[in-house]
C-alpha cells in the first residue's frame, strides 16, 4: 500500500510538473499576446490623443470659417466701405441701414471708461501688494481679489443696472436710465483684479538686488518703485493693460444689461450706446431668420469683434516677449 | 571736495518722505477700493434677494407672477448642462494636455497647438456663442437644447482645463516615470498608472474651476437662443433648457417693467454665488489636501 501511495504521489507530482511546464508555456504565450496588444495600444494611443488635441485647433478653424463665410455673404448685400464708414445702424424695417460705426464707438468708449478705472486702480493695487504690503497682508488680500475676479459678469451687470446707475443719476442729473458710463465703470472694476494680478506677477519677478541697490543709494520706497521696479517690469505691466482692453472689448452681459440698445452715433457718455457684443446678443435674441441681411450682419459684427480681440491678444503676447528684460 | 551736498539732501528729504507716505496711503486705498466694491455688491444682492429665498422659490417653476416664480427649471437646466460640459471638457482637456506634455515632440506642431489654445482663451465668449449657434444648433440641427449649449460651453472652458492639466502633469517628477519604465512598463502604462494618478488633484482642481466658469457664463447661451420664459423642466440632453445666469439676465432686464423681478434676480444671484463659492472651496480643498509634494 505504502509503495502504491508512493507511486501515486510520484505520478501526481509528475503530472503537476507537467502542468507547471504547461503553465510557463502558457504564461509566455499570454505575455507575447499581451505584448502585441500593448504594442497595438502604444501605437494607437498617441494617435487618439493627437486627434483630441487637434479639436482645439478645429475649434479655431470652425470659428474663423463660420465667421468668414457668412461675413462674405453679408458684404454681397452691404458694400464693405458702407459698413465701416456708415454712422447709421437701423437693422430692422424695410430700409435697413448697416453702418458699424455706432457699435464701434460704443465699444471703444465703454472700453476707454473701463480702462480709466482699471489701469490706475489695478496698477496701484499691484504696487501696494508687491512693494508695500507685508507678507501677511498680501496673503489676506489676494484671495479677496480672486473672489472679485471670480464673480460672474452677469452679477456685475445686475450691479451696474440696479445700483451704480441709480447712484450716478443722483449726482449726474442728465444721466439716462441706460447709459454707457455706468457699465463702463463696472467693467473697469471687473478688470481690476486681472490687471492687478498680472502686473504684480511682473513686479514680483524683478530681482531684489535691484531694489536693494536703489535703497542703498538713499532712494525712498516710492522712488524705488517708480524709477526701478516699474520700468523693469514695464513689459509685463503693459501686457496686462492690453489684455484688460481685450477683455473689455469682448465683455458682453454688463453692457447688454446696463447700456440699452440705442444705436445712436454719439460720443455722449450719459446716453445709451450699443457695443458690438450687445448687438450680437440683441440680434440673436430676436431669432433672426437665417439668410437675411440682419442675420449675416451678426457675423460681420462678430468678425470685427474677433479681429479686434485677436489683435489685442497677439499684441500682448508680442509685448511681453519682445520687451521682456531678463535678469 | 564733497560729492553730496548734505544740506540739499536734507532740504528735500522731508518732501520725499511725505510723497512716499502719501503714495503708500493712496496705493492702500486703491487696494481697498476693489474690496469695498465687493462688499457693497454682496450687501446689495443679499439685501435685495435674501428675503425672497425660500423652499417655494427653489422648487417652483418659472412664472410671470413674481410671487409664484421659482428657479427649479434653471437649477435642473444648470445641472444637465454641467452633465454635458464636465465629461466633454475633461476628456478633451486632459487628452490635449497628455498629448502636449508626454507625446508631442517639442516642435512646430506642439507650439502651434499651444499658441492656438492661448489665443482661444482670449476669444470673447459671445463669439463662442456664434460658433455654437452656427455649428451645433443650426448645422447639426440640434436646436437650442442642453447638448448644443453644453458642447459650446465645453469648448469655451477647454483652455482652462488644458493649462491646469498641463501644469499638473509637468509637476509629476521624472523619477516616477523612470521607475515605472525600469519595471518594464510601456509609455501608456506609465501615463495611465503613474503620471495621471499623481497629477489627478491638479487636474480635478482645473476641471472644477472650469465648471465654475461655465456655470456663471451667460452670453454664449443667450446667443444660442434660450427662451425668456420656459415653463417645462428639462428632462434630458435633448430638451430645451434655461440656466441660472440666463434667468438672472432676463429678470434684470425686465425689472424695468416689474420691479419685483429685480428681487428675483438678486435671489437667483445669491443661489449662484453660493454654488460658485462651494465649488471653489472644494477645488481649494482638493488642491491643499491631495497635492503631494515631491
Amino acid at each position: 500500500m505504502r509503495r502504491l501511495k508512493g507511486v501515486l504521489h510520484l505520478a501526481k507530482s509528475a503530472v503537476q510538473h507537467d502542468n507547471r511546464k504547461l503553465n510557463v508555456r502558457e504564461i509566455i504565450q499570454q505575455k507575447k499576446k499581451s505584448r502585441s496588444v500593448n504594442n497595438y495600444t502604444e501605437k494607437l494611443i498617441p494617435k487618439i490623443l493627437f486627434g483630441i488635441a487637434a479639436i482645439s485647433v478645429l475649434t479655431t478653424i470652425g470659428i474663423v470659417l463660420t465667421l468668414i463665410t457668412e461675413t462674405i455673404a453679408f458684404f454681397k448685400d452691404v458694400p464693405f466701405i458702407d459698413f465701416f464708414t456708415g454712422t447709421e445702424l437701423k437693422p430692422l424695417g424695410e430700409n435697413a441701414v448697416f453702418g458699424v460705426l455706432p457699435l464701434l464707438t460704443g465699444t471703444i468708449i465703454s472700453t476707454l471708461i473701463a480702462m480709466l478705472v482699471a489701469i490706475p486702480v489695478g496698477l496701484m493695487t499691484a504696487i501696494f501688494l508687491s512693494e508695500y504690503a507685508s507678507e501677511k497682508t498680501r496673503k489676506a488680500l489676494k484671495p479677496l481679489l480672486e473672489i472679485l475676479a471670480g464673480i460672474p459678469t452677469i452679477v456685475y451687470g445686475f450691479f451696474a443696472f440696479t445700483f451704480v446707475t441709480p447712484l450716478l443719476r443722483s449726482f449726474i442729473p442728465g444721466l439716462e436710465p441706460t447709459n454707457i458710463l455706468s457699465p463702463g465703470i463696472v467693467m473697469g472694476i471687473m478688470i481690476i483684479p486681472m490687471v492687478a494680478s498680472l502686473s504684480e506677477d511682473a513686479m514680483s519677478s524683478v530681482p531684489n538686488a535691484m531694489r536693494e541697490g536703489a535703497l542703498a543709494l538713499g532712494a525712498t520706497k516710492l522712488e524705488v518703485t517708480w524709477k526701478v521696479v516699474v520700468p523693469a517690469a514695464i513689459s509685463g505691466i503693459i501686457a496686462s493693460f492690453v489684455l484688460g482692453i481685450s477683455r473689455a472689448i469682448g465683455e458682453t452681459m454688463i453692457v447688454t444689461i446696463a447700456s440699452g440698445s440705442s444705436k445712436n452715433f454719439t460720443f455722449d457718455v450719459t446716453q445709451s450706446m450699443q457695443t458690438m457684443t450687445a448687438y450680437i446678443v440683441e440680434v440673436t435674441g430676436g431669432e433672426a431668420a437665417a439668410g437675411t441681411t440682419l442675420y449675416y450682419s451678426l457675423y460681420a459684427v462678430a468678425m470685427t469683434l474677433f479681429v479686434f480681440t485677436l489683435i489685442m491678444n497677439l499684441l500682448a503676447q508680442y509685448i511681453s516677449r519682445r520687451f521682456r528684460e531678463e535678469y | 571736495m564733497k560729492y553730496v551736498d548734505s544740506e540739499q539732501v536734507h532740504k528735500k528729504m522731508g518732501s520725499r518722505l511725505l510723497a512716499n507716505n502719501l503714495a503708500k496711503t493712496l496705493f492702500f486705498m486703491a487696494t481697498l477700493f476693489g474690496l469695498v466694491v465687493l462688499i457693497v455688491l454682496i450687501y446689495r444682492v443679499l439685501a435685495d434677494g435674501l428675503g425672497w429665498i425660500n423652499l417655494d422659490f427653489l422648487m417652483n417653476r418659472l412664472s410671470t407672477d413674481p410671487e409664484r416664480a421659482g428657479i427649479w427649471g434653471a437649477i435642473t437646466g444648470t445641472l444637465w448642462l454641467m452633465l454635458v460640459v464636465a465629461p466633454v471638457t475633461m476628456i478633451l482637456g486632459v487628452g490635449t494636455a497628455i498629448y502636449l506634455e508626454e507625446y508631442a515632440a517639442k516642435g512646430r506642431i506642439s507650439s502651434f497647438i499651444k499658441t492656438n489654445i492661448s489665443n482661444l482663451a482670449g476669444v470673447p465668449s459671445v463669439v463662442f456663442g456664434i460658433l455654437g449657434l452656427t455649428v451645433f444648433a443650426r448645422a447639426l440641427d440640434l436646436g437650442s437644447v442642453v447638448l448644443a449649449g453644453g458642447l459650446t460651453m465645453a469648448l469655451l472652458v477647454l483652455p482652462v482645463v488644458v493649462v491646469a492639466s498641463q501644469e499638473a502633469i509637468r509637476a509629476v517628477p521624472q523619477f516616477l516615470r523612470e521607475a515605472s519604465y525600469g519595471m518594464g512598463a510601456t509609455k501608456w502604462q506609465t501615463i495611465k498608472n503613474v503620471v495621471l494618478p499623481a497629477a489627478l488633484p491638479g487636474i480635478l482642481t482645473g476641471v472644477i474651476l472650469a465648471l465654475s466658469r461655465a456655470i456663471g457664463e451667460t452670453a454664449p447661451l443667450v446667443v444660442i437662443g434660450i427662451p425668456a420664459l420656459l415653463i417645462p423642466v428639462p428632462d434630458g440632453i435633448f430638451d430645451k433648457f434655461t440656466i441660472l445666469p440666463v434667468q438672472i439676465y432676463y429678470w434684470t432686464v425686465d425689472s424695468a417693467l416689474v420691479a419685483e423681478y429685480a428681487n428675483l434676480a438678486a435671489a437667483t444671484i445669491v443661489i449662484l454665488l453660493i454654488v460658485l463659492f462651494a465649488m471653489n472651496s472644494i477645488a481649494i480643498l482638493i488642491r491643499n489636501k491631495f497635492q503631494k509634494r515631491y
